[in-house]
């Protein structure tokens, strides 16, 4: 079977893999396995996606689908074990950080990539000050001396908008909220001026009022420093404000790949179709849900051909034995749907 | 409607803030619901929505008798269920139910399905007698979209859209006429979610149930309430049908909190303005004096210093709102399909 999958899945989609391309960040057929006690869990089987400059890429998907992996896998913190990587490249600026030595990688991190993760209480590091974590890193990777560190870090703490900055540069993650835990921690992120940010769930634990008020931050130093922005989330709302493109997982795949008007208004796919019409949406009163039968697909046991095949309403005979391959089917749009022609050119 | 089946009165709820080990000296309350009223009618849902920390959960815990609350009174069909005991509390169990947040950590692991769902007849015998209640069990599942062969099976061997299938039926097991859900689809991936929020509306119209629907999810609460109270810092601060909380918002809080809402629909984008509120919500342990939104009100004067303003109808709204200043305000791009 996985003989099959790497000579389907490897077609190339719209982010084009192959050749070194100008390209700021690519993952190219990347696939992930974790072995575990109970046999081993294909998380991630052959993903492919591309970021460039001043761009926001969101990655969609729903829990288990392997948007997180992912993330992980780019930045080199993957649990080893029990996750491994078992195929393909991530390429930044068109070297693979899959082959460099930990050295090369570390340097990477931070000034190249950097991350923020969903929870900052448990990302920030609750014995040392809130300053000092951030000042740290000019001090260790760019040899400046304590006070000018410190008035960076106090430099960065104002430029995401926390009040006092000074005031607040001696206090620890406890004592901040969690919308200024998260500002705190995206200002970590940003400290080394890094060309692209991969922003995991940056706003699922806070309430709304805070969500906006950090989208717009993220929103904003991007347009600033012309990042390059992985948005991983399952919120089809916070996509729609500011995605460029998206590319919707399923099953450690990507199923469709589409620029956010178009996904929106033809889904390529039956998957991402059944996520928009099952999200109940505060501008309509709707009557009864469409839903989405069944559950998402133990990773131990995929089934064979398509795996959102046992869900899907337009399932075929051959959506059982063949799995479809990430094709184009429009400019800079890509399915991996048997009847994805179908779907876009319907009414 | 029909008659308030459900009635809370000015209700409040202090936890007090100590110090010291041995001799513990209160230094403080934290108001978590301070001074909340509402009906509920039979057959209906009341969605209540709010940040963390607005005391909708403490409310849900008051309203199950969990607490008891500091001042006012809970009352189910005239009756105060803080003053009951023993018999009268257990009858009144039996009618006013809970379906909490996390289907992870609300059913006991060690024990099977067939025993979690079977446990509320041994409370209450005369639902089901013992000889019936396996059948029952199976009923329920079968009720909730579950496999009744899988009586035997333990929690974990569920995912968590089914787990809280089972905890709907758990809480559906005695028939009661209230169900108080506390988040109970905030844990569940969005397709999983809309099989849930199915389910919920359909056994309201089998069984003529009432919901008291607590939620941060605003459009979860519109797309299953009839009404809408939106809760600050333990205070309601409007209330009104869905149409009226939802299109004719005349609080500032809600007018911000809808605006804030992400909207899936790219082409929206730069329809809507979005107010943005600064800061964070003020500690429930010292609110601010007067309203208490009016730390982060952009319309805020001296008056909603000094004075508290009242959940009333006011002249520009039709529905009671507690803000000085109340009026309506055109927020969100509105229907368009």
């Amino acid at each position: 079977m996985s003989d099959i999958l790497v000579s389907e899945q490897s077609a190339p989609g719209p982010g084009g893999s192959g050749r070194p391309s100008g390209r700021l960040l690519e993952v190219d057929d990347l696939r992930v396995e974790f072995r575990t006690r109970d046999g081993v869990a294909k998380v991630i089987n052959g993903v492919t996606y591309h970021v460039d400059a001043g761009e926001t890429l969101a990655v969609l998907g729903e829990s288990g689908s392997g948007k997180s992996v992912t993330a992980q896998t780019i930045m080199g913190i993957l649990d080893t074990p029990p996750g491994f990587v078992t195929g393909g490249q991530v390429r930044f600026h068109g070297k693979d950080m899959l082959r460099m030595s930990d050295e090369e990688r570390r340097r990477i991190r931070g000034e190249g990539i950097a991350m923020i993760f969903q929870d900052a209480l448990s990302a920030l590091n609750p014995v040392f000050t809130v300053g000092f974590q951030i000042a740290e890193q000019f001090r260790v990777r760019r040899g400046m001396g304590r006070a000018e560190a410190k008035k960076r870090a106090i430099d960065m703490l104002d430029q995401v908008k926390i009040p006092n900055a000074k005031g607040r540069f001696n206090n620890y993650p406890h004592q901040f909220s969690g919308g200024m835990r998260q500002r705190a921690m995206i200002a970590m992120s940003l400290a080394l001026d890094p060309e692209v940010l991969i922003a995991d769930e940056p706003t699922t634990a806070l309430d709304v009022t805070v969500q906006a008020q950090i989208m717009d931050l993220l929103a904003e130093l991007q347009r600033e420093r012309q990042m390059g922005m992985i948005l991983i989330t399952h919120d089809l709302g916070v996509v729609a404000d500011v995605a460029d493109r998206i590319a919707v997982m399923y099953a450690g795949r990507i199923v469709e790949e589409a620029d956010v008007y178009e996904l929106y208004a033809k889904p390529a796919h039956p998957y991402t179709l059944g996520l928009i019409d099952s999200i109940p949406r505060l501008d309509e009163k709707g009557q009864q849900l469409r839903t989405i039968k069944g559950l998402p697909p133990n990773l131990m046991n995929i089934p064979p051909g398509c795996p959102f095949n046992p869900r899907c309403p337009m399932a075929q005979p051959v959506c059982r034995e063949k799995v479809p391959p990430l094709l184009q089917v429009g400019p800079a749009r890509a399915s991996a749907c048997h009847f994805a022609e179908e779907l876009v050119n319907r009414v | 409607m029909s008659e308030n089946i459900l009635e809370v009165k000015d209700l409040v709820k202090h936890y007090p803030v100590t110090q010291g080990v041995v001799f513990k000296k209160t230094v403080g309350q934290v108001k978590a619901v301070d001074g909340v009223s509402f009906g509920l009618r039979a057959g209906e849902t009341l969605g209540v929505v709010g940040e963390s920390g607005c005391g909708k959960s403490t409310l849900a815990r008051v309203l199950m008798n969990l607490e008891k609350p500091t001042e006012g009174s809970v009352l189910y069909k005239g009756q105060d269920i803080s003053k009951l005991s023993g018999g009268g509390l257990r009858r009144l169990r039996r009618q006013i139910q809970l379906v909490m947040q996390d289907p992870y950590t609300s059913l006991n692991p060690r024990m099977t399905v067939g025993d979690l769902l079977g446990e509320p007849f041994e409370i209450h015998p005369e639902v089901a007698p013992k000889g019936s209640r396996r059948a029952k069990v199976r009923e329920l599942l079968d009720l909730v979209g579950l496999n009744p062969e899988h009586i035997n099976r333990y929690p974990h061997q569920f995912s968590g859209g089914q787990r809280q299938r089972i905890g709907i039926a758990r809480a559906l097991a005695l028939r009661p006429e209230i169900i108080v859900c506390d988040e109970p689809v905030s844990a569940l991936d969005v397709s999983i979610q809309a099989q849930v929020m199915n389910l919920l509306e359909q056994l309201q119209g089998e069984f003529g149930l009432s919901y008291v629907f607590i939620a941060h999810d605003l459009s979860v609460v519109r797309h299953l309430s009839d009404r809408v109270a939106v809760m600050y810092l333990g205070k309601i601060v409007e209330i009104g049908t869905e149409d009226e909380i939802y299109e004719r918002p005349t609080h500032p809080y809600t007018q911000a909190l809808l605006s804030a809402v992400p909207v899936p629909d790219p082409t929206q984008r730069n329809n809507k303005t979005i107010i943005r509120l600064t800061g964070d919500v003020p500690s429930p342990i010292s609110p601010p004096s007067g309203c208490r939104f009016r730390t982060r009100c952009w319309k805020a004067q001296d008056v909603c210093a000094e004075q508290v303003p009242l959940l009333e109808i006011r002249r520009d709204s039709d529905h009671p709102s507690a803000c000085h200043f109340a009026e309506k305000r055109e927020i969100v791009a509105t229907h368009e399909v």
